[in-house]
């Protein structure tokens, strides 16, 4: 009723391509955004801001990350954590040595640190694709998880080997509470999130996908494989390198080597699953659901007045986690983005469908 | 020979660097026979989840993430049986456990799957193993369990007149590698001598081949992961009384992947050679390599053998992708 | 799939995210009675539960009993709720922020139960004005309450741990000299917990002329055998093991492969409990670790959680676990909690208090002999004493040794050497007040 694009008419090129064409997703887009920095702050405690809207904003990017080599570039990877953590040591030890060092420029350049890792550990892929590199990407986890344990160097020399950080503060603005950390957040994951959409609809984005479909074919169109998948080992490092980053200093606050083990790249491997291979939007879905879903799952039958003891509990996540992967790989191989989209296809015949 | 060339420098530095410490003199030859028998100790148990890899993959393409979580929950199965019955009877449960477990997972994740590509089955066995640990241990709960086979803990001295302070060894380790040579022989005479078996070889050669012939997929992936199920009982058995039965089992279980990779998908000699020679390999590392590398470095402690498996492989990977003896069906690009 | 399953599924999809917002916006806002809150962060799940189980048990016994017998503390009602950190920090992290406001007045006290756990909660406290204790475990260097002024680690440090067990080893050597030349290796989990005691060896190897030998062990641990190996060809005369959860277990049982005397192994004492040695059965046999609150046993206040919580069904676990090592140290940590708030109740009175007057009871804390036998704790615990300047409160421990089916007290009580200690202690915690920009606390002017 409400979702109708007819009248609405793209009389240029520059029209037809716009990043949303219809109206009323510009509105809808363009009222989530006022919501998210005017609304939210009002509305959500403290406790909602720590513990899911802010862990779901970095691990939102970090999916985004992921799904930009797995997704988009057809790149298996299950040792993304370890650029994670390659983002999160790197901008630790720019703030450590660089004095006076702006929190943005660190952020940029442990990125840009994650990403030259992300080129070397991406190398395999040029001579091995599939199953193989995954093992390739395992390797890629194992070795980093021991470097930051072992490299006493990259701990500042802590004894203990976990490294804590200090308040940040941006031009004189301390991201002391949740809400400003959460508005901080924001505003990284918007600028980089309209950076990877238009990263994928360009040049580059059409390289990756080409490659993902069908390899060979891509190479007689012109496109160059090696380029296309170190661009995307590249990119898809960078946007985890400043997840990692803000994981650590914006969440965590301190933290050790293990808090970038196997579990969370294979939790954001499940994201992209869930959330949708080969979507942006998939990317926040999946990161909401896999961040939420164990809070939900310790609160609700605590709620109906009937809580389960916390193994059991966590138990039922993982039992969940791993059901519903198999479920959406078998149904809805392209996860929840899928069914939005099938939602607002709907929406646009509602009510008279026919 | 041009293509061998590669394999051979990296094979002949590795025996060369398993070598040196005894070649340089930097150990006592029974203390480095002690380590090379912990490796192989070591590596036995990797590769009896790597058999478990190798089964599957030859015969439904499945690279199964799975199969730690399979050990797993075999072992917590047996475990926990075993306290209220007889160890065998509860074996023998735990085969039947994990039939069913196979026939399950035929039905509900990889028929709907069928003709996936390889990369969308590896992320629904990554399901199967997460379901899998949280079923497990609702159903048989997260503590420690005890799987005692009745073996001897004590530790025995061998060749004490050969080398100085002879050679410790401990029956338990010589146990599980009986086990696990009974196991590849039983295996290799069910692949070579039962229909079935001839079967299950067809189908890993030619899938349509096979299916033209008459052979019926469905039930030879049942029979495949039936018996992968039955090597994850024999390694959850084995593991289980070396380390007790506990969660930790399904992830030192990733190891196998290296493994794998080293000895070749499709080959079970492989996934037996590629096992010992990476229990080998990070022992040997990790004792007369660590060290070194600690006091270059000025490291905080050793441990590379945590990624030295993961490490040889990608190098491996990048000279001779189908491994020791797999079969050249790998894409390259 | 048919287009009309797939509109169940996005109902079904739209559903739980309506259901998801709803439940995780409203819940904070449920009524509740005046009540002290206690957040429990526990590990019922994953490579640790086996240790983490009996503790959370123990915790949680202790807070029912208090309700169920005296009706809280002074009358002032218990709640509390437990949270699964699986010993991962980033999840602990979550449940610190997930618990932090509940009940009447908010978080009480937290005992995170992970020294990476401390870690990440040590700069969140002092923001949201909740007392840490780290109860055995934590950051040795928050003794320093002047820096540190709400952790507290009670009853003991992980470096009078290795002091101790120096010590100890140095008095069966026939006196501290005697250590010169030996080799003392320590087998380390490998994370801030394993290696907290790391400086403090360092200094006893330097002053008595020991030679260190550290070979951690990566979480979580069952894979030991090239540990044992190197222990097998260094041959230190003693070996210090400072594992937890499964790392205990398969380090007991691979010295026992190897050949190792276990009677010149020492365990920390979260490498003393009886999930340790019981998967070794009688090859554990000789093993001895440190224990400084709690050993295992039973006394009066057991009866107690008998009588009042598991006869009438109310147990957190099996009645006969009641009285195991871990048990009784959650007990212990439970009533280090609610001892302190009874201390800040005799200065704020007898009604719900907020994490900030709390740390000053635990401040405050004066638990002498009398005390601990009026409260059912004799045998299970030495006085503890805090202040300002030391919010540890207790320096003293024993050694206790496994005789194959229980353990049993096998020395006298050591003290931690402080001089050794403090110039350590000191140091320690002015670096961290100087990356973190603190203002020591000026101590002689706290009372």
């Amino acid at each position: 009723m409400f979702y109708r694009e007819n009248g609405q008419f793209k009389s240029s090129y520059r029209q037809d391509e716009a990043l949303l064409p219809i109206l009323q997703d510009r509105i809808f887009m363009l009222a989530l955004l006022a919501f998210a920095v005017v609304g939210v702050p009002f509305l959500a405690s403290d406790y909602l801001f720590l513990s899911i809207i802010n862990p779901f904003l970095i691990m939102a990017l970090a999916a985004l990350g992921l799904n930009l080599l797995v997704g988009y570039c057809g790149q298996i990877s299950i040792g993304h954590a370890a650029f994670m953590s390659v983002g999160a040591y790197a901008a630790y030890n720019l703030m450590l040595r660089v004095p006076n060092l702006n929190f943005l420029v660190a952020l940029v350049l442990a990125g840009l640190i994650a990403a030259a890792v992300g080129i070397l550990f991406g190398m395999p892929s040029l001579r091995i694709k599939g199953l193989y590199l995954a093992v390739a990407t395992l390797a890629a986890q194992f070795f980093i998880d021991w470097l930051f344990a072992r490299v006493k160097w990259f701990t500042g020399y802590e004894s203990s080997g976990s490294v804590s950080t200090p308040v940040l503060s941006l031009f004189g603005w301390p991201l002391d509470s949740p809400a400003r950390k959460y508005l901080f957040l924001l505003a990284v994951v918007a600028v980089f999130t309209l950076l990877a959409k238009n990263l994928v609809r360009g040049h580059i984005g059409r390289a990756w996908m080409a490659i993902r479909d069908m390899d060979v074919a891509a190479e007689v169109i012109g496109i160059r494989p090696v380029y296309a998948k170190l661009t995307a080992f590249a990119v898809s490092s960078f946007y985890v390198g400043v997840a990692g980053a803000l994981w650590g200093f914006v969440y965590l606050g301190s933290w050790e080597p293990l808090a970038f083990n196997i579990t969370v790249s294979l939790n954001l491997l499940f994201m992209i699953i869930i959330g949708g291979m080969g979507s942006i939007l998939g990317s926040f879905f999946g990161a909401l659901f896999i961040v939420a879903l164990p809070i939900v799952l310790d609160r609700v039958p605590a709620w109906l007045g009937a809580p389960l003891s916390t193994a059991t509990a966590s138990h039922l996540a993982s039992m969940i986690f791993g059901a519903l992967i198999v479920f959406f790989l078998i149904v809805e191989p392209h996860g929840l983005a899928r069914l939005w989209a099938i939602g607002k296809e709907k929406l646009r015949l509602w009510p008279f469908p026919h | 020979m041009k293509r061998h060339l590669p394999v051979m420098i990296l094979c002949t530095a590795l025996v060369a660097g398993l070598a040196a410490p005894l070649a340089t003199g930097a150990s006592a030859p029974g203390f480095y026979m002690e380590v090379l028998f912990g490796g192989l100790a070591a590596g036995v148990l990797y590769s009896l989840v790597a058999l478990g890899f190798v089964l599957i993959f030859k015969a439904s393409g499945v690279f199964n993430f799975a199969q730690g979580s399979m050990v797993l929950f075999a072992a917590l199965s047996v475990a926990r049986m075993a306290e209220v019955m007889p160890l065998w009877l509860a074996a023998m449960l735990g085969v039947g456990v994990m039939v069913l477990l196979a026939i399950l997972i035929e039905r509900l994740v990889l028929r709907p799957l069928v003709n996936q590509e390889g990369v969308v089955l590896l992320m629904a066995t990554l399901g199967v193993s997460y379901f899998l640990d949280g079923f497990g241990q609702s159903v048989w709960g997260s503590d420690i369990y005890e799987i005692n086979l009745g073996l001897p803990k004590a530790p025995v001295m061998i060749l004490g007149n050969l080398f100085k302070g002879g050679i410790l060894i401990n029956k338990d380790d010589v146990a599980a590698a009986v086990v696990a040579l009974l196991l590849v022989t039983a295996l290799a005479l069910f692949f070579q001598k039962t229909a079935t078996g001839r079967a299950l070889r067809a189908v890993a050669d030619d899938h349509q081949a096979a299916q033209s012939i008459g052979i019926p997929l469905n039930r030879i992936w049942v029979i495949v992961w039936s018996v992968a199920g039955i090597v994850a009982v024999v390694a959850g058995m084995v593991w289980g009384s070396k380390l007790g039965v506990q969660f930790s089992i399904s992830q030192v279980a990733l190891k196998a992947l290296p493994v794998v990779i080293l000895g070749g998908f499709t080959s079970i000699p492989g996934a037996i050679l590629g096992g010992l020679i990476i229990g080998v390999g990070e022992k040997m590392a990790e004792i007369f390599l660590g060290p070194l590398m600690v006091r270059t470095f000025d490291l905080a402690g050793g441990g590379i053998e945590n990624w030295f498996a993961y490490v040889l492989a990608l190098l491996f990977l990048l000279v001779r992708p189908e491994g020791l003896f797999g079969e050249r069906i790998i894409d390259r690009v | 799939m048919n287009p009309a399953a797939k509109s169940g599924l996005l109902a079904a999809c739209v559903g739980t995210a309506a259901t998801m917002i709803l439940v995780t916006a409203s819940a904070p806002v449920l009524a509740q009675a005046k009540e002290q809150f206690f957040p429990e962060l526990v590990y019922r799940t994953g490579p640790y539960a086996p240790n983490g189980v009996p503790f959370a048990n123990g915790y949680s016994d202790y807070l029912k009993l208090l309700d169920a017998r005296d009706g809280g503390i002074n009358g002032v009602k218990i709640a509390f709720e437990e949270c699964e950190t699986g010993y991962a920090t980033d999840r602990g992290v979550e449940c610190y922020e997930r618990l932090k406001g509940k009940g009447t007045t908010g978080a009480t006290v937290f005992q995170p139960l992970s020294t990476g756990i401390t870690f990440a909660l040590t700069p969140k406290a002092p923001r949201d004005k909740i007392p840490l204790i780290t109860a055995g475990y934590g950051r040795a260097d928050s003794v320093d309450g002047s820096v540190f002024t709400w952790n507290f680690p009670l009853g003991g440090t992980y470096w009078d741990a290795a002091d101790i067990l120096v010590q100890h080893v140095g008095k069966k050597e026939g006196g501290q000299a005697k250590l010169k030349g030996k080799k003392i290796a320590l087998v380390y989990h490998d994370s801030p917990y394993g290696k907290e005691p790391i400086p403090l060896l360092q200094k006893r190897a330097a002053m008595l002329g020991f030679d260190l030998l550290l070979l951690p062990v990566t979480h979580p641990g069952v894979e030991q055998s090239a540990t044992w190996l190197q222990i097998r060809q260094q041959r230190p005369d003693y070996v210090f093991l400072w594992g937890w959860g499964v790392m205990n277990s398969t380090a007991i049982k691979q010295a026992v492969a190897t050949g190792y005397p276990l009677e010149q192994m020492y365990g920390v004492w979260w490498s003393g409990a009886e999930p340790d040695v019981l998967p070794a059965g009688q090859d554990a046999k000789n093993y001895n670790a440190l224990v400084f609150l709690a050993p295992a046993g039973k006394g009066k206040v057991h009866e107690d959680i008998i009588k009042y919580v598991y006869d009438k069904g109310q147990g957190s676990g099996k009645k006969e676990d009641v009285g195991e090592v871990l048990y009784n140290r959650g007990m212990v940590s439970a009533m280090l909690a609610t001892e302190g708030v009874r201390r800040a109740q005799q200065k704020y009175g007898k009604k719900p208090l907020t994490g900030e007057q709390v740390r000053w009871g635990l401040e405050h804390l004066s638990i002498n002999e009398a005390a601990i036998k009026k409260l059912g704790f004799e045998g299970f615990m030495e006085p503890i004493h805090t202040s300002c300047a030391d919010h540890e409160g207790a320096h003293s421990a024993r050694i206790e040794t496994w005789d194959g089916t229980k353990w049993n007290v096998t020395s006298g009580v050591y003290e931690s050497d402080l001089s050794v200690i403090r110039p350590i202690i000191a140091e320690s915690a002015a670096k961290y007040a100087a990356e973190n920009k603190i203002t020591a606390r000026d101590c002689s002017e706290e009372k």
